[in-house]
């Protein structure tokens, strides 16, 4: 029982853990060393880093509490990964990037706070795109990782390590980051659940930024109950960041079998240009499961979508231009071996410490905010993320919520997109959109495709509405028959 | 044909908060190098700013000071630019919506030098150079500035030097910053241009960066408008770039052209919300205004009988003005009070450094009663200024430099008899002054002093002499 709710048919792995912990079925410490072997057996290269010492550590204080008859919180006990571009205080922090090699926080982001006051086990560090940059945990400078769906395919990015960890079984939740779909996108190609949540609703402090004013950390897991379970954990006012909303105070958990009849649903047409057929299928086929739930669903039109890659790709590289201005290789992180002046050392440095695709939305940022091309670019870029955020104020004056794909494909295969960056970036298209409003999106799997991948949906919905999209995310994962898409046959089977 | 020198000054003032604009770190001047510093003012990935409110108080302060309107919603922006000192590579300042805005510095004259902006921003680290290495010092780094911009008003470098004495007297008024140039908080952009006089056009200007002396900052101005008229009147060109003063050679050299100037790529803060001020605040801090010195100067002429010159020795520093102000109270002449605290107390302190900080051991209280015993003539002015001197030495008390006994009154009767005494036994000096010879009388007038332990007025005791001379 959490939270005095009957959860006999919960597909929760949280809740599953959380039970066999305080039924003293296994110990923290059985627990962790599952989780070790399994990671070690792995070969999804989804961790970079293990924090072994730290997790048995943990396990023991959180056996201890249980031994002697304390209470533990839901998460306490719980094996669990960060992406790698979340600060860990005495854990080395690398973004992925050769550039952060070596570099170990001095102080934890305020997620891992929250979190480690709730004792639970950080396992290890999760891959990612170099600096968050990519849809397919391909940029990482340890490697790709692999869709635990099948290997040959991405697990999707940026925080691809996150999500093949969680799909796999070798961390029963992860935090990624999401700026312009990172956290859903790798969720729908490894068929399990993912939040972006309302810009505000959760610290960005420790996160390292890619672009601040669209980053947003939130909980990746395999069913909507998780999801809340961790959104109510981390979503907490953090006077550290200054764009954190003072107001927060979320209890979706308790609240996620909230009645959803009566509830308006928007489809945007814009959504389904250009995408794959079974996807359009898929998500036609959740319309229908929505509507024989009393909840009413109507196509309509949302034009203004079709600035969102532009506006996206502009303002979100300006932000990154500067964000990553700071690694010059003076103070911590990758230095150049030979150089003659300070000029030449910085040049060096981030030449060879920085990948291809980092110094490309560099340079695309720079130019950006360049006298001379500023109006042209980042001024309207801006005057159009207004539209953005305008077009979607007036859709949910509709709607309470909104329901898309994730992306127009399925998971694509290893090196599909590494030669053409464009083809990446459009990758991109369903996922930006609620960035650049700064909304909440939930991502959870809404069926498999013929090659047997996962296919992704979202519901989006208004500022701080968190507590609705689960509710009608959790309607679908109960209505359905979710073991359909968790096919994966790896990882700790508790 | 007559050229006219056009100058503008970009003023960087260090505020005097206790904690940086950013971060929990004191602002402090002088610390060990790197003890002053935390994750967020030396940018390690992931953090995030958070404004000191303290930072927008003291730049709304200066800008009501100076006159200015304050922008009732204002934001922060990013300014990037490399170097080692600026760890996050950008310095987040204020570009389009700065907090003050249109306002003067009113010079003697009644010329007002019309101020454009005022914004606030973090002030870099510190590169230290020590043989063959350059250490970097983040102390510094995320200390509170404003920037004060003005127009091109400014038309002399006098001008300059009495714009940039205003200035520092009206931030140490409103105590938001010391001011003082040879710590470096406070600093001086100076953009130069010249132009036939009538002309008004503006011609093309160059900028003196980074001055922290006003005699260099006048010597630069005067150095630069010649060499500009001088290019002009021998067929050159100005070009628009960016100079540095050398003090050695008293000339000014290239740092870099207009090709090669930094693009700062400004954009807005995405890290920090947008500033709100509300009116009853700014209502509130303009009561908190102090009267500036220029006020100070005017009333203590006007009321107390004080020269111009004494008046703006003491209005110089607001803790001067203070403790004289405070010494005043229930004195008839004010005066006495200046001429003892530029007279005696002045002497003990010898820089301005000190003068500005006036830490010294004396009270307002104990000067007060020192200039109140002088006023009940129970002591003459000699024995004050020693009196005061020993306080300053010591720190010792009005009571215990002057001893109770000597304080004990004494009567016109008392001193009519003394100079009767004293008449009596000089004869010489009697008659030297009966035939004319006034130097005489001051004689005399020492031997009273002495009987009575210089507790009797000087003049009261002349008056009686010749009186009882004229008598006898």
């Amino acid at each position: 029982m959490l939270n005095g709710r009957n959860m006999t048919s919960s597909k929760s792995v949280i809740k599953n853990i959380h039970d066999k912990l305080i039924s003293k079925n296994i110990s923290c410490k059985e627990l962790t060393e599952k989780y070790f072997k399994k990671i070690n057996e792995s070969n999804l290269n989804a961790y970079v880093k293990l924090s072994e010492d730290t997790a048995y550590k943990t396990a023991e204080k959180v056996d201890k509490k249980i031994a002697s008859g304390e209470k533990i919180s839901p998460l306490e006990g719980i094996p669990m990964t960060l992406k790698d571009n979340i600060s860990t205080d005495g854990i080395e922090t690398t973004c992925c990037s050769k550039m952060l090699k070596g570099y170990v926080p001095i102080y934890d982001a305020t997620v891992w706070k929250l979190l480690k006051n709730q004792n639970a086990v950080l396992l290890g560090k999760a891959n990612m795109d170099e600096f968050a940059m990519g849809s397919s945990c391909e940029t990482s400078c340890f490697g790709a990782s692999f869709n635990p769906h099948n290997l040959s395919y991405v697990p999707g990015g940026s925080s691809g390590g996150a999500a093949a960890a969680v799909c796999g079984n070798i961390a029963a939740f992860g935090l990624g980051s999401d700026t312009g779909g990172s956290i859903r996108q790798p969720a729908g190609f490894c068929g399990i659940v993912g939040l972006k949540p309302t810009y505000g609703s959760v610290s960005r402090y420790g996160l390292i930024a890619y672009a601040s004013s669209f980053d947003q950390i939130g909980p990746i897991t395999q069913t909507v109950e998780d999801t809340a379970m961790v959104f109510d954990a981390i979503s907490k006012y953090d006077p550290m960041d200054s764009t954190s909303n003072p107001n927060i105070n979320f209890d979706t958990f308790s609240h996620l079998e909230d009645d959803v009849k009566g509830v308006k649903m928007g489809v945007p047409n814009q959504y389904f240009d250009g995408i794959d057929e079974e996807v359009k299928q898929s998500i036609e086929k959740a319309v229908k499961v929505y509507k024989s739930m009393g909840i009413e669903v109507e196509y309509f039109d949302l034009p203004e979508l079709r600035y969102s890659l532009p506006v996206y790709y502009i303002l979100a590289c300006a932000e990154a231009s500067s964000n990553l201005g700071r690694f010059d290789g003076i103070r911590y992180g990758y230095q150049t071996k030979n150089y003659s002046s300070i000029d030449e050392m910085i040049c060096k440095t981030r030449s060879e410490g920085f990948g291809k695709e980092v110094q490309r939305r560099i340079l695309l940022g720079t130019y950006v905010l360049s006298s001379g091309y500023y109006d042209a670019y980042y001024k309207k870029a801006q005057i159009l993320r207004g539209t953005i955020v305008e077009a979607f104020k007036k859709a949910f004056d509709k709607y309470d919520v909104l329901l898309a794909p994730t992306s127009p494909t399925t998971a694509f295969k290893l090196n599909y997109t590494s030669k053409d960056p464009v083809k990446t970036y459009l990758m991109d298209i369903c996922t930006v959109p609620i960035n650049i409003a700064g909304l909440p999106s939930v991502a959870l799997p809404c069926g498999m495709d013929s090659k047997g991948l996962p296919i992704g949906m979202q519901i989006l919905g208004k500022a701080f509405s968190e507590q609705t999209i689960l509710n009608v995310a959790y309607q679908y994962e109960v209505f359905t028959d979710y073991s359909a898409f968790h096919r994966v046959d790896m990882g700790v089977k508790l | 044909m007559k050229y006219e020198l056009v100058c503008g000054l970009e003023t960087h003032v260090e505020l005097s908060t206790k904690t940086k604009i950013f971060c929990g770190c004191r602002s402090h001047f002088g610390s060990e190098p790197n003890t002053n510093c935390c994750p967020i003012c030396i940018g390690l990935p992931g953090t995030l700013p958070k404004l000191n409110k303290e930072v927008v108080r003291y730049a709304i302060m200066a800008g009501l000071a100076t006159h200015c309107e304050i922008n009732l919603i204002s934001k922060m922006d990013r300014k990037n630019y490399v170097y080692p000192d600026l760890p996050k590579a950008y310095q987040i300042s204020q570009y389009d919506l700065p907090l003050c805005k249109n306002g003067y510095v009113e010079l003697e004259s009644g010329k007002k030098i019309r101020i454009n902006r005022i914004h606030i921003e973090e002030d870099a680290g510190k590169l230290v150079h020590k043989g063959q290495d350059v250490l970097i010092d983040y102390n510094r780094g995320g200390v509170p500035l404003i920037e004060i911009v003005t127009h091109p008003d400014i038309s002399s470098s006098d001008e300059a030097k009495e714009y940039i004495e205003k200035l520092q007297s009206i931030m140490r008024y409103i105590d938001v910053s010391d001011c003082k140039m040879q710590e470096g908080s406070m600093r001086c952009d100076v953009n130069i241009s010249v132009r036939h006089e009538g002309e008004t056009k503006l011609g093309v200007r160059t900028e003196i960066k980074n001055m922290n002396s006003i005699t260099f900052i006048t010597k630069a101005i005067d150095y630069e408008t010649e060499r500009q008229i001088d290019a002009i009147q021998s067929g050159g060109e100005i070009y628009q770039e960016t100079l540095r003063y050398s003090e050695e050679t008293n000339s000014t050299e290239s740092m870099r052209n207009k090709e090669n100037a930094n693009d700062y790529r400004y954009f807005g803060e995405p890290d920090l919300i947008t500033i709100k001020t509300n009116k009853e605040d700014l209502e509130k801090y303009k009561t908190q205004l102090p009267e500036f010195a220029d006020g100070r100067c005017k009333r203590y002429v006007n009321d107390y009988d004080i020269s111009k010159s004494d008046a703006k020795l003491l209005v110089k520093y607001k803790k001067v003005s203070d403790f004289f102000e405070k010494s005043i109270k229930g004195i008839d002449k004010p005066k006495t009070v200046s001429n003892l605290i530029l007279g005696v107390i002045f002497r003990y302190i010898e820089n301005e450094s000190d003068k500005q900080e006036f830490n010294i051991k004396v009270l307002p209280e104990d000067l007060n009663k020192l200039v109140l015993l002088m006023q009940e003539n129970k002591i003459n002015i000699n024995l004050a200024k020693k009196a005061l001197g020993q306080m300053m030495e010591t720190g010792k008390k009005v009571s215990e430099v002057i001893p109770d006994d000597y304080l004990q009154e004494i009567s016109g009767e008392e001193i009519k008899e003394i100079c009767k005494k004293v008449i009596k036994s000089n004869d010489s000096a009697v008659k030297d002054y009966l035939s004319g010879k006034d130097k005489a009388l001051k004689f005399l007038l020492g031997q009273v002093m002495k009987e009575t332990k210089g507790k009797a007025d000087a003049k009261f005791i002349e008056k009686i002499l010749a009186g009882e001379i004229k008598n006898a």
